[in-house]
């Protein structure tokens, strides 16, 4: 795509004019230059006004070079508005799901047990007799929270430890590093089944708690490397020979030129972990009854599977169809945020 | 009058997986308030590691400073604690670097990289800063400032943004300034706009400027004093005008005829054989030897100290000149070989 600004009259070359004595430019340069500037303003005015921020002029500006053309991109990308318009729909569904949903969950007629869809229950029931649509419903809050926050925390831990590490290096590096590949070394089903037997579960918490513990290192090395790349560009070291301090360069000038790499691994990571999470729950780990997610109901419709599909069908497909929206989402977003694809 | 910044007997090494390869063996300059100083070699002669070690933004590891001292307004900037160091850097001293492109952050617009000189060092609140970088940018002729505030330096042209890197050295008013290779990423006619603003704003504030350069075209007009360095010594120093008219080091001299002239036009460009040392294996006696037209069997034993250049009576130069060249003599004179 091409970038409008760089068609910008910059050149209407005020250069020229320092040869002549520099601020007494003539009048007409002057008017020149303004008209250019006011043009390429109404311009980028005209690009800016997305939905959200209309009024904050100082937000549309800063978000202008990198998040502003990736927004830009974004916009346009039919992927990115499928993804998102799922993921807003699952959002909501997971904060209200009695607006979405038929009844409850836990309105159970066993005499219903493993029946096919009828009218007022469009997936049928499953082995309790308990309605599978409902039962999808309210799994999205316990599937989706996990995903998010999982993602969430791994993203946070794995950038602060890996940046620390890719700014510092030194023996922190080496230290985070062997730590990362050790947790690398741990097989992620046979550590969970360790880790979340031994630690008592009544909540989706220990189940975050665990994903985030081996979802950490793999943002870490990303970081690290996309910190390394990042503090070499001379502007870190300009911004060091004009006296800012290790905080300021790690926090504006290596940070945000950084983080586009690990929010892209982190949405991709995202529909992972919610599928991590049905596998975990599936083995019978994860989260446990009366919490209701697409995990456990997965994990008992498979042994029905062949006299009522549809226990397992609805249920699966759901999760299928969230982990690709997260996925397509991080696809879209690293295509926007790669300047090389533009 | 002690001397802005002195710069002795400087020692830079870097520890490399395939040895140590020292990259600056014993420098010694000195600029005074409103001078400038050129300090001339071809790539990895230590000129910009110098400036580097000066400014304490070395890479370490693996740069280390091994041994000298960097006496600037009075102290010795190596025996500073870190914190007060950063404090210097941007206030005190501040330094130009060669691609504006790369060294300006490409995700925050250059109102508030301008602005955060004043933020980090002053204290200033985010309008205030905003309006002294409006100010500075009208300092440095930039049309329209006011507009273009916000604007993100891929926005701006490539003359523009040396002159947005120099408005962030010059933000502060430091007594020292070092532009390392300022106008390489540029083309002449704009070469020219950028050095004539940078001697224009030294006149102004009376700061010192080292100016790192390989382009002996630049150095003539702006310079007061020059320093050739190569394989990380300094092999002659001396004024614009001495070392222009009769040049005391072959090395010099050679980098001189390197110079294309229009009067020589259609004739072959003369060019210093061979390559620069591998600073991992400096060559014994004179660095310079292997290359030299002038070398003998003494050039290749002794290492030539900085010899003081004399007038033909045996007095010393005002201002004064150095030459590490044991035939500083002949060449002084341009004695044929």
């Amino acid at each position: 795509m091409r970038d409008p600004h760089s068609e910008r009259p910059d050149d209407v070359d005020p250069l020229a004019n320092a040869g002549t004595g520099g601020p007494e430019l003539p009048n007409s340069t002057e008017v020149g230059i303004d008209v250019a500037t006011e043009e390429a303003e109404s311009l980028e005015n005209a690009d800016y006004t997305h939905p959200g921020d209309p009024g904050t002029a100082t937000s549309a500006t800063e978000a202008r070079s990198l998040w502003g053309h990736a927004w830009r991109d974004l916009r346009r990308n039919p992927i990115f508005l499928v993804s998102a318009l799922l993921i807003v729909f699952l959002v909501f569904v997971s904060l209200w799901p009695s607006v979405v949903a038929g009844g409850s969950p836990y309105d159970c007629d066993l005499a219903h047990s493993r029946e096919g869809a009828s009218g007022s229950h469009p997936f049928g029931f499953d082995l309790q007799g308990c309605d599978v649509y409902n039962r999808t419903v309210y799994g999205a809050r316990a599937s989706v929270s996990v995903g998010v926050f999982a993602t969430l925390g791994a993203a946070l831990l794995g950038t602060v430890l890996g940046g620390l590490a890719g700014y510092f290096g030194g023996w922190w590096d080496g230290v985070l590093s062997r730590i990362t590949e050790i947790f690398f070394g741990i097989p992620i089903l046979l550590g969970g089944l360790v880790f979340l037997s031994v630690v008592p579960s009544g909540s989706i918490w220990p189940v975050i708690g665990f994903i985030v513990l081996l979802g950490w290192p793999q943002i870490a090395r990303i970081a690290r490397g996309s910190v390394i790349t990042a503090k070499q560009n001379d502007y870190v070291q300009a911004a060091r020979s004009l006296g800012a301090s290790n905080s300021r360069i790690m926090l504006r000038h290596v940070l945000p030129n950084a983080v586009a790499p690990i929010i892209v691994v982190a949405t991709i990571a995202l529909g992972t972990y919610i599928a991590l999470e049905a596998t975990l729950s599936y083995l019978g780990v994860g989260l446990k009854p009366p919490t209701i997610s697409w995990g456990q109901d997965i994990s008992t419709a498979a042994p029905q599977y062949r006299n009522a599909p549809h226990m397992l069908l609805w249920p699966a497909a759901w999760l299928s169809v969230t982990v690709l929206a997260f996925i397509m989402l991080g696809d879209a977003v690293r295509d926007a945020l790669d300047p090389k694809l533009r | 009058m002690a001397a802005l910044l002195e710069v002795r007997d400087l020692q830079v090494e870097f520890r490399t997986r395939d040895g140590i390869a020292k990259a600056v063996n014993g420098v010694t300059y000195s600029v005074d308030a409103g001078e400038t100083l050129a300090v001339l070699g071809e790539s990895g002669s230590g000129k910009s590691v110098t400036a580097q070690a000066v400014m304490g933004i070395l890479d370490s590891p693996p740069g280390f400073v091994t041994g000298g001292e960097i006496v600037f307004q009075g102290k010795d900037l190596l025996k500073m604690g870190a914190e007060e160091r950063r404090k210097t850097r941007g206030d005190k001293m501040a330094m130009i670097f060669q691609d504006a492109l790369s060294s300006l952050n490409p995700v925050l617009s250059v109102g508030y990289q301008l602005g955060e000189m004043f933020r980090v060092h002053r204290g200033a609140s985010k309008k205030d800063a905003r309006a002294k970088a409006v100010e500075l940018m009208e300092r440095v002729r930039i049309p329209a400032a006011k507009a273009r505030v916000d604007d993100y330096p891929h926005q701006f042209s490539g003359g523009m943004r040396q002159r947005i890197m120099i408005a962030m050295a010059l933000a502060l008013d430091p007594d020292l300034i070092i532009a390392d290779e300022p106008t390489t990423a540029l083309d002449v006619t704009v070469q020219a706009q950028v050095m004539d603003l940078l001697a224009e704003l030294q006149r102004e504030t009376n700061m010192g400027l080292i100016l790192i350069t390989h382009d002996l075209g630049v150095v003539a007009d702006v310079a007061d004093k020059i320093a050739v360095m190569y394989a990380g010594r300094i092999v002659e120093a001396a004024s614009v005008h001495d070392i222009y008219r009769a040049p005391a080091h072959p090395y010099t001299r050679g980098l001189l005829d390197s110079i294309p002239r229009l009067d020589l036009k259609g004739q072959e460009l003369y060019a210093i054989k061979g390559l620069p040392p591998n600073l991992l294996a400096i060559p014994p006696g004179c660095a310079f030897n292997p290359r030299c037209p002038r070398a003998r069997s003494v050039c290749r034993t002794d290492r030539p100290p900085v010899y003081d250049v004399t007038d033909d009576a045996g007095r010393p130069l005002e201002p004064p000149r150095g030459s590490a060249c044991h035939f500083w003599k002949e060449q002084l004179h341009d004695r044929p070989v």
